[in-house]
Order: structure tokens, then C-alpha cells, then sequence
């Protein structure tokens, strides 16, 4: 069953295009990798998937399907006066005890973060309670902005075995952008190369050959050291 | 007494929203926009604050239309267009109302009068409370705000309106230049030592109303203006939270 279908969107920003005409679809259940280099729009396109930027083509979601959206990075200080559990009260009636519980559970987080700070807490735990948010509404597709500069590598391992236990667990369908090809190869179902344009799409074995990797990234060396924002 | 305790109470509340958006100055400079309004008003002999809220009114619904249509930051367009006004007002105002008018002066309303304020401020705190969820969550993360079907844009606007009904109602009471401050300072104290959200707008209102009710009381007892009175009581307020959070950074 197809969760999305995206035809022809093009994404422009201050007369800029930075996206042009890109096409997949995801299916149910399935983990959707987007990679390519800094720059190359995918938190735009991730964006621009649910509404949060305008565009034009076809973004088609399966009817009623609900999505949870986990932001690359959240524009707070350290010392704003919020604790992770009235962060969850935010979202209204539906975030009870109980779900929050839950959610946490599956985002293998103890209890005892809802007391701390929204800003307190490490990265890579705020990443972790970014998701439970968005679990907290029972979404069908989850969303997930990979923010890797801010995250080391072993916090990122984490959150990727985190991300699949959900994705087995609740059947969650994933559409995740990624900076990491070990992740992509080991996890995902389908992968696509963006670089303001569609450059491959399929399965990762199959799409992700060396020269389509070179013509992503430009060259062995610009992958090897590209530098995250 | 009464006037200002309400006013307090619901320009913090503002002003604890302020803080999250980081727009302390943005509100500073907008509470200048009343001036022009108001002298207006006291030219042609009808109530300043119908003349303070008009022009807030039109200020906020072109911060608005501003915010989303052009690439000039907004601090900018606030600071330039914001303080021109002030001087415009200054300019126009008559001169034995500009010292009211600068550093307000809230004894010398009516009982009517009165009674309209605190109405309005209990509005403008209902209000701010039934939509403080939605704020908040707007202010850390439009995404995730957007991402649950909150409607942003009409969000924000909401807030500017409260923000210039807030502001029209304080302008009374510490006049056009500190105006600001009366919005931004009990938040900033209460930001200071607090953790939770609860805390931080309790605290807020908390902090606005003692200095608001010290304020018109020293202002009684030593015939001072009860503006500047207020601002002076706040500031301690927040010179002190300042030290007890240092203190406790310290342990």
C-alpha cells in the first residue's frame, strides 16, 4: 500500500530553486532514507512534505494517514523555563500521563528526564524526546531530520536502534534523513540521492553504486570528508 | 491600586511569552507607537487610549504582514519606523502631556475609566491562558507547532493583539518610554530562577503585581510619579533573582 506519492515537486525560496522536480513514493511499513550533501535540500523536502514550506507538484498522502514531524534542531536556550514533561503537556488532552509513559518507553528513556529542562538535557536525549512527541499522537509515518553535527557517533547508533524497535514495534512507516551510508545500507528498505534534484531512488544495494555516490557527492574525497553544518 | 495590580498582572503574562520569543525589544519599541495615538487623541479631546490602541493596532497588523512578507529583519523595520514614531509623538504632543504621557501617571483616572482597565486585563489574561499551550509550543518549535495543526500565523497575530491591548492598557500607568519595561522585566526575574513553565509564568505575575502594588503605594506615601517608581521596584526584583541564580549556579 502506498503511504505517499510525491510527482513533480519543485520547492523555490526567495526565487531560488532548490528543488526540482523530484518523484518517489513510500510504501507502507517501509524506511525511507534521504541522502545527499549539505545543501542539497532535504530538510526542504522533508518540509515541504508536510505542509511547513509551499511547493508545487503533488504531495499525496494515503487518506487519513497521520504524521509525526521530529525537526533537525529546536531554536531554544539552555535555560528556557520548560520542563520535558509540560514540553509534552503541549500538545493538549491527548498527551495523559499514561501515553507519555508509554512513549518514553519506547524511546528507552527513564521517567525521571520529565523533571528535567527542555534545555538541560544532552542532544541526543532531546532528539529522543522530540520522538516520543511526536509517538505521544500515534502517527502512521514518522518524519525524522537527522541532526548529526550536534550528536556523536555512538548517540547516533542509539537513536537508530531506537528508531527501528519503533518501526517494528508499531509499525511505524520511517522517512528519515541521513547522513550516514552504514545506516542507510544496514536499515533502510529504499533510499534517494538528492541534490536539489532526484539522482537516484531505489533500493540501497541496487541505487547506491560508486559512481552514483561520486556524482552525489562530487568526487571520493568530498564524501569521505564533507563537513556537516 | 487595584488598576495597576490587573494591568501588572496581565502585561507580564505578555511579557513571559516575550521572553520565550525573544522579542524583549521588539515590545519595547512597540509601546512607542501609542505616543503618536495618543497626543492625537489629547489634539483633537478624545480618550488617549482609544488613539494609543489605534495605532498598536495598525503597528502590529504590519508587523505581522511584515513578519511573513519581506526579507528585512524585523527588529530593524521595529527599530526604525518604531522610534520615529515616538519622536513624531513627542513632537505633536502637548507639552504639559508629553511627561504624563512618557512616564504615565494612573492616579488621575476615573472611576469608569478604572473599571475598563481592570475588564480589559481580565480579558487579556483569560485569553493569554486559554491560548499559553499553543504559544509556547509556537515559540520553541513553529515546525512541531505546525506539525499538529496549529494554525501559526493566526497564533502570532492573536499574540500581537494581546501585545498591543496589553500594552495600550499599561501606557497609563508607566507612560510610552516604560512601557517595555513593565512587560519584559517581572519575566526576565522570573526566567531567572525558574525551571518549569508553571513557575516561570506564576512567577512573572507574581513579580509584575508586588512591584505594581509597592509601586502605587511609595508613589502615594512620597508623591513620586508611580511609573518610573515601578520600574526602579522591578529592576531590584530582577537584580535580585539575577543574584539568586548565580548563587545557585555557584553550588
Amino acid at each position: 500500500m502506498k503511504m505517499l506519492e510525491v510527482k513533480n515537486l519543485n520547492v523555490e525560496l526567495g526565487g531560488v530553486k532548490v528543488l526540482d522536480d523530484i518523484n518517489f513514493d513510500v510504501e507502507k511499513g517501509e524506511v525511507l532514507a534521504i541522502i545527499g550533501p549539505n545543501g542539497a535540500g532535504k530538510t526542504i523536502l522533508l518540509k515541504s512534505l508536510i505542509g511547513l514550506i509551499p511547493f508545487r507538484g503533488e504531495v499525496r498522502w494515503l487518506k487519513g494517514v497521520k504524521t509525526g514531524y521530529v525537526p533537525q534542531r529546536m531554536d531554544i536556550e539552555t535555560d528556557v523555563p520548560l520542563t520535558v514533561k509540560e514540553f509534552f503537556r503541549l500538545r493538549g488532552k491527548l498527551a495523559t500521563d499514561e501515553k507519555i509513559k508509554e512513549a518514553l518507553d519506547f524511546v528507552q528513556l527513564d521517567e525521571s528526564i520529565l523533571r528535567a529542562g527542555l534545555g538541560e538535557i544532552s542532544i541526543g536525549q532531546r532528539q529522543r524526546v522530540l520522538v516520543a512527541w511526536a509517538v505521544v499522537g500515534s502517527p502512521d509515518v514518522l518524519l525524522f531530520d537527522e541532526p548529526t553535527a550536534d550528536i556523536d557517533i555512538a548517540g547516533q547508533e542509539s537513536i537508530y536502534k531506537m528508531l527501528y524497535h519503533l518501526q517494528k514495534n508499531l509499525g511505524l512507516t520511517v522517512i528519515l534523513v541521513s547522513h550516514d551510508l552504514n545506516v542507510v545500507y544496514r536499515h533502510t528498505n529504499t533510499v534517494l540521492c538528492l541534490n536539489r534534484k532526484n539522482l537516484c531512488f531505489g533500493a540501497p544495494d541496487k541505487v547506491l553504486s560508486t559512481e552514483q555516490l561520486l556524482a552525489l557527492y562530487g568526487g571520493e574525497n568530498a564524501f569521505f570528508h564533507h563537513k556537516h553544518d | 491600586m487595584l488598576v495597576a495590580v490587573f494591568v501588572a498582572a496581565g502585561a507580564s503574562l505578555l511579557g513571559s511569552f516575550a521572553i520565550l520569543k525573544r522579542m524583549a525589544l521588539v515590545g519595547d519599541a512597540l509601546s512607542h507607537v501609542a505616543l503618536p495615538g495618543m497626543a492625537l487623541a489629547l489634539i483633537f479631546k478624545f480618550d488617549p487610549f482609544i488613539g494609543a490602541i489605534a495605532f498598536l493596532l495598525t503597528a502590529v497588523t504590519g508587523i505581522w504582514v511584515i513578519e511573513y512578507r519581506s526579507s528585512l529583519s524585523l527588529e530593524t523595520i521595529v527599530g526604525v519606523f518604531f522610534t520615529a514614531s515616538l519622536a513624531i509623538g513627542a513632537l505633536i504632543m502637548p507639552e504639559h502631556d508629553l511627561i504624563e504621557a512618557l512616564f504615565g501617571n494612573i492616579t488621575e483616572l476615573t472611576l469608569r475609566e478604572s473599571l475598563a482597565s481592570i475588564a480589559l486585563s481580565i480579558i487579556l489574561i483569560v485569553s493569554l491562558l486559554s491560548i499559553y499551550k499553543k504559544l509556547t509550543l509556537n515559540m520553541v518549535s513553529e515546525e512541531m507547532a505546525q506539525s499538529i495543526g496549529i494554525k501559526n500565523r493566526r497564533l502570532e497575530f492573536i499574540y500581537l493583539l494581546s501585545f498591543a491591548l496589553g500594552v495600550a492598557l499599561g501606557i497609563r500607568f508607566v507612560g510610552a518610554l516604560l512601557m517595555g519595561s513593565l512587560v519584559i522585566i517581572p519575566a526576565a526575574s522570573a526566567k531567572n530562577i525558574s525551571r518549569s513553565l508553571h513557575s516561570f509564568m506564576s512567577g512573572s505575575v507574581v513579580f509584575g503585581v508586588i512591584a505594581a502594588a509597592l509601586g502605587i503605594y511609595v508613589s502615594k506615601t512620597y508623591s513620586f510619579p508611580p511609573g518610573p517608581i515601578f520600574i526602579l521596584i522591578s529592576s531590584v526584583i530582577f537584580l535580585t533573582t539575577l543574584f539568586i541564580r548565580q548563587a545557585k549556579k555557584g553550588l
